[in-house]
Formats: C-alpha cells, structure tokens, sequence
C-alpha cells in the first residue's frame, strides 16, 4: 500500500518533470521563449500557493497575510543586497558579518565603494525572518478561529504593506531596484556560474531553477501530507476538539505548518526579487493574499496537485496579460463562483453528479 | 501639545470614531441575523458616496443623498439574494471568502465606473474654510453633520430594534433562529432585510463623510478594516459598545499623529485589533462566557 502511494507519487512528479522539460523544447521549436519568462514567475507564485494548500485545505486555517510573508523575503533580501554599509563599516557587527564572508564589496556607476549583504546570506537572513516572524505571529494568532483568524492574518498583511510602503528603508512607493542576481552556483570551467537573475542569455536557466525548486518543494509538501503529520492536519481541519482529544497536539501541528508555509513564501519571495531584480509594495498588498487564496480554492482547498495546476494555470494567464485591467475582477469572480458552486474546486466538479443532487434536494 | 490643539485633535477624533461605529455597527447587524462577518461592508460606504456624487450631477443634494442610500439597500438586497439567500448553512470559511469576493468585485466595478480618481460630495453648509468657532476650537460644520447624522442613525436604529415589530423578530433571529423559526418568523427576509438596513447605514455613513474623507473606489477596505476593529473591540454584536469603541479608537488614531507618521496610522488601528483579538477577544464591554457560545 504504502509502497503503492510512493509510486504513484514518483510518477506525478516524474510526470511534471518531463512536462517541464517539454515545455521548454516545445518553445525552443516554435520560437516562443519569450513565454519561459512568465512561465518562470509562475512556478514560484505556485510554490507560494501549494504551501498555503498545506495550512488552508489540510489544516483547515485561513490565512490572508501571505502575501506578507512574500514580501518579508522578497523586500529584506533586496534591501540587504541594494544598501551600502560602507559608512558602517568600522562598526564591530558589519566588521564581523564580513569576516564570516557573509559581505561583498564593489564598485557601482559611478565608482564609489559598495559593500553590500552577500546575496546568497541576505537570501538566508530573509528566509530565517519570515520564519521567526510566522512563529512569533503564529502563537496567538492561531489560537484564533474563523472571521478572528481571517481579520487578524488580514491585518498583518497590511502592517506588512503600510511598513513596505512608508519607510525609506524599503524604498516607500518606488520599492526596491536594481537588485544583484542570486548565485546558486560559481563558474566551474567551461560552465558559467548559475544565478537567480533576470538576465536574458540565463532564460532557460532560470526557468529551470523555477522549477526544479517547485518540484523539490511539491515532493516534499506530498511527503508530508501523507505521514503522521498530514493525517494530524487533516484531523485538526475535521475537528479541532476531536483531535485534541485522541492527542493530537493541535497548537504546536498548526503552528509548524504555519511556519512551512511561511518558509516557502519567503523563498518564493526571495527567488522572485532577484529574478525581477526588484520588489514593490504591490506585491505585499491585500489583493496579492486574496489571490492566493482564491488560487487554493480553485485547486480544491485540500488539493496540492488541483492548486498546482489552477495556480501555474491562471498565474501565466495573469502575467501574460490576458485579462486586462479586469485581472483583480477576475480573482474575484473565481473566488465567489469557486465557493457558491464547488466548495472542493474546479477539478472535483462532476457536472453529472451536480444536477443529480439538485434534482434529489429539488424533491425534498 | 496646547489645550487648543488637544480639542481640535479630539474633534477630528469623534469624527472618524462615528464613521468607525456606524461601519461596526453594519458588521453587527448582518452577524446578528446570519453569523457573518460581512466582509464587503465598507464597499457600502465607498458606493454611497460614489453614486450621490454621481447622482448630484442631475438632482439637488438632499435627493441625491436619499437615491444613493436607496440603490446601496437595493444592492445590498440583491447581494443577499444572489449570494448568500439559497446557500444551504455554508461554512464560516465559504462565507468569508464569498464575502471578500464580492467585495473585490464590488470594488472593481466601481473602479471601471468611476475610474481612479479620487471625489467627493461638496461641503453640505459652506465650503472647505467655512468654520465654526467653538472657544478657541475652529470646527468645520461638516463635523458636526456627521456627527449628528451618525448620532441620530444609533438612535434610530436601537429605537428600531426595540420598538418596532420588525426590529424585533430581527433580534428574535439573531438570539434563536430555530425558535425564531417556530414562531413564524422569515428569517430568510430578515437575513435580506439586515442586508439592506447595514448597506443603507453605510451608504448614509459615506455620503455625510464624503466632502471630508473623499471617495474613492478602494476606500472600503480600510474602513472595513477599521470598523470591524470596532466592532469586535465593543464587543460582536453589541451596537452601543460600538460606540464607545468607536470614540475611543478614532480618538487614539487622531492622538497618534502626534507621535508616529501620518502613513503608520492604519498599522495602528490594526495593533490594536491584534492585541484585542489576542487578549480580550470578546471585547472590553462583553463577557467572556457569553462569547463562548457565540459561532465564530
């Protein structure tokens, strides 16, 4: 059995792996690789999205606050690597970070003296925070139920976004630009170095990079729903207090997952910025949270794989373009139609069974 | 900070603290007959701005008003009956995501309406520097139409509650809908009529503050955000201590500006709905054993 799901599992994977790479050749034949860009954005919205499925569908708690989280990486780590800290310089803590190598140096333009957070511990740094903060936040919040927990998560988002929005630090409305690419790996001989960036020779690279972590990212969250823990989630989503009565820990099973899914926003966060080489406020605002979560709706709540596809799916769309100015109308409709007619997704709608039970409530 | 500029500080304080109940006490009216939260209630106040100002280009001020505030309770009554009136006991999770879709919705139409740019209704007596001078205190008289407006709405509304006989089988729904049920009672219609009494308080809300708040298409989301800090903070369900919190938020935020920046006041408003949620979630006014039975 257990051997059964494993297979079935390798082979969903493997799957989307020859897909990937398909979709890739399929643009280099038809001389359309100018959609691996959005193709690249989307893998790692998706990444954002399957961690919310974790927390919303099988934990059953809402949250309207990741786009917060989102921001927390994608904002630290291109403020880290964009200031210069050389006025700090003499100070013991900066002095410190550069001994462990954790600072580079350069020049910019104009020739001045640069030093700057090294982009792959700005990266880590910006990971790390959003995580302290999903905990710390986490705690008391996930102590809350329904209309509390959405309004408070809600809330967050937006301290997030007036934070973004009002300090200089973070570059108030302009947000944050110019920002260096992430190395994943350094030049090995004849092979260039491997770097997050939105540079134009590195397109196929990037999209690899995309989703290569998308997949890394999928295989682990499947693992995880489908041991202990997921079977604790999903007890918690049916009952709270039935869950805690066989002896679930509920607080501390929901915390983590609420943590996991931070972690993976932040690094969809981190990887997005240097992809774009920058990040503004609009990506920590409220309409950005509750497309997330219209995007887990579409997929089914509970659902990793209908949230993939829905999420990369109507992603690519909206980045593409394809809905104009009425984009945030159309998030909107899915999300109202989604839960007024198949509050388990799109995917789960079995048209035939639909009229079925209309016809069986109609003669009650 | 000098006497003088203490009092006008608390003006504007009351001010907003009406605008804030009258939005909490929208929330209250539709969670008392349905367990709701209505999340798309500040789109209410943004849409009775937006079409008495539309509606002012062709009828005087007084009439405009009264339109605006008559199609926003028509809208409202349409939304229940579209939306929410044949769902068959949804869960807390679908009503919340169907009533923040719809106040995305709500809110993209009227961008594609009204565009982007930010309107207003003009002044009801006078005009921007008309004042009036209460001590040392110059008050626009604006303030005051909102204040009283607002004041008179709590009234109305609580004599509504208490007197008539369809304020009454409300309250009838929102103790007990089973028992409700048994004695006769639509409780469908007085979800549709909570629907309507909530878009027409907001509505009336967002055409008094208009010429000094403005309009714009987006403008509900805060004050959604603000009115249902005020709405848990005196308590879920009980108008009066909206009120009170009201007052006693749209005070602290005016206060505020002394202190930290003009583009961190909505990060307050928001602490202070976290530290509510996290220490008194009932409320300061409501017990903690009456919320315990409450659905949330």
């Amino acid at each position: 059995m257990n051997m059964k799901i494993k297979e079935s599992k390798l082979l969903k994977i493997g799957l989307l792996v020859i897909l990937v790479i398909c979709t890739q050749l399929l643009t280099k034949i038809t001389d359309t690789q100018f959609y691996l860009t959005q193709l690249t954005m989307s893998a790692y919205y998706a990444l954002l999205v399957i961690g919310l499925t974790v927390v919303m569908g099988y934990a059953g708690q809402i949250s309207l606050g990741h786009a917060g989280f989102f921001a927390i990486g994608g904002y630290l780590s291109a403020a880290l690597t964009t200031h210069n800290l050389i006025a700090l310089q003499a100070h013991p803590l900066v002095k410190g970070l550069g001994s462990v190598g954790m600072l580079v140096s350069g020049q910019d333009l104009y020739g001045e003296q640069l030093l700057v957070f090294a982009p792959w511990a700005a990266c880590i740094l910006a990971v790390l925070t959003a995580a302290g903060i999903a905990f710390v936040l986490g705690i008391p919040v996930l102590k809350l139920k329904g209309h509390y927990l959405a309004m408070a998560t809600l809330g967050f988002g937006i301290i997030i976004f007036r934070i973004g929005l009002a300090s200089e630090y973070f570059g108030e409305a302009d947000g944050i630009s110019e920002v260096p690419g992430l190395t994943l790996l350094p030049a090995l001989g004849p092979l260039g170095s491997l770097s997050v960036s939105g540079d134009f020779g590195l397109r196929v690279e990037n999209y690899y990079v995309a989703w290569g972590l998308l997949c890394v990212g999928l295989w682990l969250l499947l693992n995880l729903i489908d041991s202990r823990v997921g079977r604790a989630l999903r007890a918690i989503h049916g009952s709270e207090e039935a869950a805690e009565a066989i002896g679930v820990d509920t607080a501390r099973f929901k915390l983590n997952v609420f943590v996991l899914s931070a972690v993976y926003a932040a690094i969809a966060g981190v990887f997005l910025t240097h992809y774009n080489g920058g990040i503004g406020p609009s990506e920590a605002s409220v309409m950005k949270s509750v497309r997330y979560v219209a995007l887990v709706a579409v997929g089914g709540m509970a659902n990793i794989w209908g949230t993939l596809i829905m999420g990369v799916g109507l992603t690519f769309l909206s980045l593409r373009g394809v809905f104009g100015s009425y984009d945030d109308a159309v998030f909107g409709s899915i999300l109202i139609l989604v839960m007024l007619f198949a509050p388990d997704g799109i995917l789960s709608l079995n048209v035939k069974a639909l009229f079925i039970s209309k016809r069986t409530t109609d003669g009650h | 900070m000098t006497s003088t500029l203490f009092l006008q500080y608390l003006f504007a304080g009351i001010t907003y603290g009406f605008i804030y109940a009258i939005v909490a006490i929208g929330f209250n009216i539709i969670y008392n007959t349905t367990g709701i939260i209505n999340f798309a209630q500040g789109e209410f106040v943004m849409l009775g701005g937006m079409i008495s100002i539309t509606l002012l280009q062709v009828v005087p001020l007084p009439v405009a008003i009264a339109l605006a505030v008559l199609i926003t309770m028509l809208l409202g009554a349409l939304i229940e009956i579209v939306f929410i009136r044949w769902l068959d006991s949804p869960s807390v999770l679908r009503m919340i995501i169907i009533t923040i879709g719809l106040s995305i919705l709500i809110r993209e139409v009227a961008r594609h309406i009204w565009g982007e740019s930010i309107r207003s209704l003009p002044y009801f007596v006078g005009n921007e520097i008309t004042t009036i001078t209460i001590g040392s205190v110059r008050i626009s008289p604006q303030v005051f139409w909102v204040i009283g407006v607002c004041g008179v709405m709590v009234l109305g509304l609580s004599l509504f509650f208490k007197i008539t006989p369809i304020g009454r089988e409300m309250r009838a729904c929102s103790s007990n809908r089973t028992a409700a049920i048994l004695c006769g009672i639509n409780t469908r219609n007085m979800v549709t009529l909570s629907f309507m009494l909530s878009a027409g308080i907001g509505a009336l809300a967002g055409c008094v503050m208009s010429p000094i708040t403005y309009t714009q298409y987006d403008s509900g989301t805060s004050l959604a955000v603000k009115g249902f800090t005020v709405a848990i903070l005196g308590g879920l369900g009980n108008s009066m201590g909206a009120v009170a919190a009201g007052l006693l938020l749209g005070i602290l935020e005016a206060y505020s500006v002394a202190v930290v920046p003009l583009a961190f006041q909505d990060a307050i408003s928001i602490t202070i709905l976290l530290i509510i949620l996290f220490v008194r979630p009932h409320g300061i006014f409501g017990s903690s054993a009456a919320a315990r039975l409450k659905e949330f």
